[in-house]
């Protein structure tokens, strides 16, 4: 479609057709006589030759344009387009057909000749190249643009997609600590972002409390917060084990609203990729995910030891999750290799040493809500009643003890090849501080020790001008030292007073500038 | 007692079936029936509705030039290649040319290729002219209707004009000789010299399976709003601007260059058919000629187009109706090109999707190899069938001569 080298000299020739005549005309003139006329536009054309070389474009063509535009092209009304462009067929219609008689009107021929052919309004030719007046972007029209976007990946996903998409249940046990609004406000966008309906249930150790309340009705989800009458310990043993009953807790909250859905366990410390909720929904009774370990190491002498260690023995997979065979079933599960950090994992809360996942974490399984369901029609018999289960909170590990027989574990994610959630425990030291909902309300509970006061104990009296400018220089030069020389002085004279309170300006705009 | 039994029955059938039907409705339809002016006529079967003579030319006009320069092909103007393989092996033809209904010539017009891979039309008319000379003179097929029930096809720019360049096609017009013969082509423009009446417009050629391999899954969420990729100013051929695709692309890039809606620009990216799966909207304004590969390759990646070329006329416009199914815009309402995308009713964006979808929809573009059913060569075979039966009058009577064989320009008449 594009035509070849040849076609460019072709397509010069044409437009150079308009200029061809011109050049005709002095000659017919000089054949005739030289009429003054004809030596008039000659000279008028070569003027307009000089000055189109001098600024670059077709001065002839302008000045047509605006000594003769009394005949108004529709789209020079509406449209600011450059006034080189439209001009050009303008030009081509009004000077060469009304004030240059003697040319040879091929142009016009041209136009004319292919609009008799074409009795639509599609003519052959150079037309001018439309641009409206403010050629930006209109608000308006990009916010609908995206609400059509929108509309049509809805229609995308109900057609491609999952059909019928379940509720998703997040259980998410938690307690009021330093790092709580880190790891929760994480989940709660995760949360926030998943295309399917979803009941978050918030179960707080500690009892329910206005920061996490406050915290997660700023998700805009359907929350609901249980309160967990007991402090959250601090030694990991006894954490985990008193989060699996936050979690059964909350498993219970499930079967009494008779919750319909699939249930999933999001740790608050945990991240989870949008992929996760999609698998989830292929879930039939109980699944279980690839689990990404990320074990995060206190100090860095003992990770050195370990990796050493881990690379003569085959360095553990940092993967909990299905195991399969190549025909895609169950054959058991990848857990966490704690070889070799035993002896060298943290005990309690806020330990230098590395946190451990337990065998097989909460956090990988998925479970059809009906089966914590005192009544559900098709409830599989190998599932045990949730009540029976919880008699015996304490030695609930995982969601697998929920199960007679683990084997009906279904394999999600590609079997287990794909992980979709990540597991890390970072957490402060128990006892750390941290402002109230993250709000510094002056004074701060904490006190940070300060080196010297930060206000002068005398107001400063006002010194004479030799004695201050002689001060501040040498204070300054001093202040750029040790400050803590500065404050262990005493107020023993009054210039050394003043100068101290001098001082602490300078040393206070110093530490400012720090 | 019976009557009672006859309504229940009759009830039970009734709810039966609209129960059915209701669970049919029930679900997000992806698809539509697609049927245009000419009926629902996509799926339509042509073996049985006509036959084909093939005519047996020397390989001077079809294969030696095909070996000369293999690139024929892959260019977009290899439809005519590929009919000619199509019929010789397809169940329509018929080797006894006194039952058949059409003739077929084939002649490889748009296969004289400059370095670049361009077709030069120069020879073309000749080509054709020493094409027709032979059959006329040795066959009786051609005399007995001077060409009314002969088809050829012509995918060049302009159709049997046999120029590039639009004005220079005008001034030739359509080859004298083919005014009564059906004219296979990809151009078509309303009210135009070059588009004879009762042309079949085709679409050109594009590569099927490379197209295929590029599918991307159906669920990967359309997220471009509109999409072009080309030129928008021919700088080597037309410098000033204004007379290439008569100033539309430039109009849409002065207007919408900065517009994060529109993702136009000239770059080659190798993600060029993912990218066309992953927009709404694709534009597929007129360049030197109205149509373009890209009105296809939209159809097959399910991008509505966008067709900027006043009077267009579309591939199987009969058989497949182009209003609902792409957007047109007006050349001159091109610096409104946003807020008519964003103003047409997301239910009618939905509803060209589902038409998009139309498996088809999407067949009736393409020329696979080999044929498959619903493809583009059952189009045409089909659009040809449409015609039939000719009517009596194309049969001229002994002695009568309408065409005049020494018309056209000097050039042509000299042998090839």
């Amino acid at each position: 479609m594009k035509p070849s080298l040849l076609q460019q000299q072709s397509r010069r020739s044409n437009s150079f057709r308009g200029s061809n005549p011109l050049d005709s005309s002095p000659d017919g003139g000089g054949g005739a006589g030289k009429s003054p006329a004809a030596i008039f536009w000659l000279v008028l054309h070569g003027l307009c030759c000089l000055v189109s070389l001098v600024l670059g474009f077709r001065f002839s063509r302008l000045i047509f344009f605006l000594l003769f535009s009394t005949s108004t092209n529709s789209n020079t009304g509406l449209y600011q387009t450059s006034p080189f462009r439209t001009v050009a067929d303008i030009a081509e219609n009004l000077a060469f057909s009304t004030s240059l008689p003697s040319l040879d009107s091929s142009p016009a021929n041209r136009t004319t000749g292919t609009a008799g052919v074409s009795s639509s309004g599609v003519v052959v030719g150079r037309h001018g190249i439309l641009i409206r007046p403010w050629p930006h972007p209109n608000p308006d029209e990009v916010m609908k643009a995206h609400r059509i976007i929108e509309r049509v990946q809805r229609e995308q996903r109900a057609q491609y997609g999952v059909k019928s998409p379940r509720t998703v249940i997040v259980v998410t046990p938690t307690y009021v600590r330093t790092f709580q609004t880190l790891h929760l406000t994480g989940v709660m966008h995760s949360l926030m972002n998943v295309p399917y309906d979803l009941v978050w249930i918030v179960v707080e150790a500690g009892g329910v409390t206005n920061e996490t309340a406050s915290l997660i009705t700023k998700s805009g989800l359907r929350t609901i917060h249980i309160g967990f009458e007991e402090r959250m310990p601090i030694s990991w043993e006894d954490r985990h084990r008193m989060e699996a009953r936050m979690r059964l807790r909350a498993l219970r909250v499930v079967s009494e609203k008779k919750l319909d859905g699939a249930v999933m366990f999001a740790d608050d410390s945990n991240m989870h990729s949008m992929e996760l909720f999609d698998e989830i929904q292929k879930v039939k009774w109980i699944g279980a995910v690839s689990v990404g370990i990320l074990v995060h190491s206190g100090h860095s002498d003992e990770d050195l030891s370990v990796r050493n260690e881990g690379d003569e023995s085959n360095s553990p997979v940092p993967i909990q999750g299905p195991a399969c065979n190549s025909s895609d079933q169950l054959v058991g599960w990848h857990t966490f290799n704690s070889l070799p950090y035993v002896g060298r994992s943290a005990n309690y809360v806020g330990d230098r040493a590395t946190v451990l996942p337990r065998k097989l974490e909460w956090a990988g399984f998925v479970l059809n809500s009906r089966l914590v369901w005192k009544k559900a029609e098709d409830k599989p018999d190998w599932v045990k009643d949730l009540d029976m289960v919880a008699r015996d909170e304490a030695n609930v590990e995982s969601p697998l003890s929920l199960l007679k027989d683990s084997s009906v574990v279904e394999p999600l994610g590609s079997c287990g090849r794909k992980v979709l959630l990540w597991w890390l425990r970072v957490e402060a030291r128990a006892d750390s501080k941290f402002p109230s909902g993250w709000i510094i309300d002056p004074p701060l509970e904490v006190t940070v020790p300060a080196r010297h006061t930060p206000w002068p104990d005398a107001p400063p009296e006002l010194p004479t001008s030799e004695k201050v400018t002689s001060i501040k220089e040498s204070s300054e030069k001093r202040a750029t030292k040790t400050r803590t020389h500065r404050s262990r002085r005493g107020s023993r004279s009054k210039r050394k007073h003043e100068a101290r309170s001098v001082d602490a300006h300078v040393s206070e705009r110093h530490s400012g500038e720090n | 007692m019976r009557n009672w039994r006859w309504v229940f029955t009759m009830l039970l059938y009734v709810g039966v079936v609209l129960k059915i039907g209701a669970l049919e409705l029930g679900r997000a339809q992806q698809t539509e029936r697609i049927s245009g002016s000419a009926g629902d006529v996509l799926e339509d079967d042509p073996v049985g509705r006509l036959k084909v003579f093939v005519y047996e030319l020397p390989s001077k006009y079809n294969k030696k030039i095909l070996q000369k320069d293999p690139r024929c092909l892959t260019h977009m103007f290899a439809a005519e290649i590929y009919m000619h393989r199509f019929l010789l092996s397809s169940p329509v033809r018929t080797l006894n040319p006194e039952e058949a209904d059409w003739f077929y010539t084939p002649v490889y017009t748009t296969c004289d290729l400059t370095p670049n891979g361009l077709p030069l039309p120069f020879k073309s008319p000749r080509m054709m002219r020493s094409a027709i000379q032979l059959i006329s003179s040795n066959w009786p097929y051609w005399n007995r209707t001077e060409g009314a029930d002969h088809f050829f096809i012509v995918p060049h720019d302009f159709g049997a004009c046999f120029h590039y360049l639009e004005e220079k096609a005008i001034e030739r017009g359509i080859l004298h000789l083919l005014q009564r013969a059906t004219l296979v082509q990809t151009f078509g423009q309303r009210n135009h010299v070059c588009l004879k009446d009762g042309s079949i417009t085709v679409p050109p050629y594009a590569p099927p399976q490379k197209m295929q391999s590029h599918l991307i899954p159906p669920n990967t969420p359309r997220s471009i709003f509109v999409y072009f990729r080309g030129l928008f100013y021919d700088v080597g051929n037309d410098p000033e601007g204004g007379y290439y695709a008569r100033g539309a692309r430039a109009a849409v890039w002065e207007n919408f260059k900065d517009n994060p809606l529109f993702d136009i620009s000239t770059e080659h990216p190798t993600t060029y058919y993912e990218d066309m799966q992953r927009a709404i909207f694709c534009l597929c304004p007129l360049g030197w000629a109205p149509w373009s590969p890209r009105l296809v390759e939209a159809v097959i990646f399910g991008c509505i187009p966008v067709i900027i070329a006043d009077d267009i006329v579309l591939p199987f416009a009969d058989a497949i109706p182009w209003e609902d199914i792409g957007v047109f815009v007006a050349e001159k309402d091109v610096p409104n090109l946003d807020t008519i995308l964003t103003s047409i009713n997301p239910d009618v964006i939905l509803r060209k999707q589902r038409l998009l979808a139309n498996p088809s929809m999407k067949q009736a573009m393409l020329f696979p190899q080999p044929a498959q059913p619903g493809d583009a060569f059952h189009q045409i075979l089909n659009g040809l069938a449409r015609k039939l039966p000719h009517d009596r009058s194309v049969y001229l009577k002994r002695g009568e001569k309408v065409l005049n064989w020494t018309r056209g320009p000097v050039g042509d008449l000299k042998p090839w």
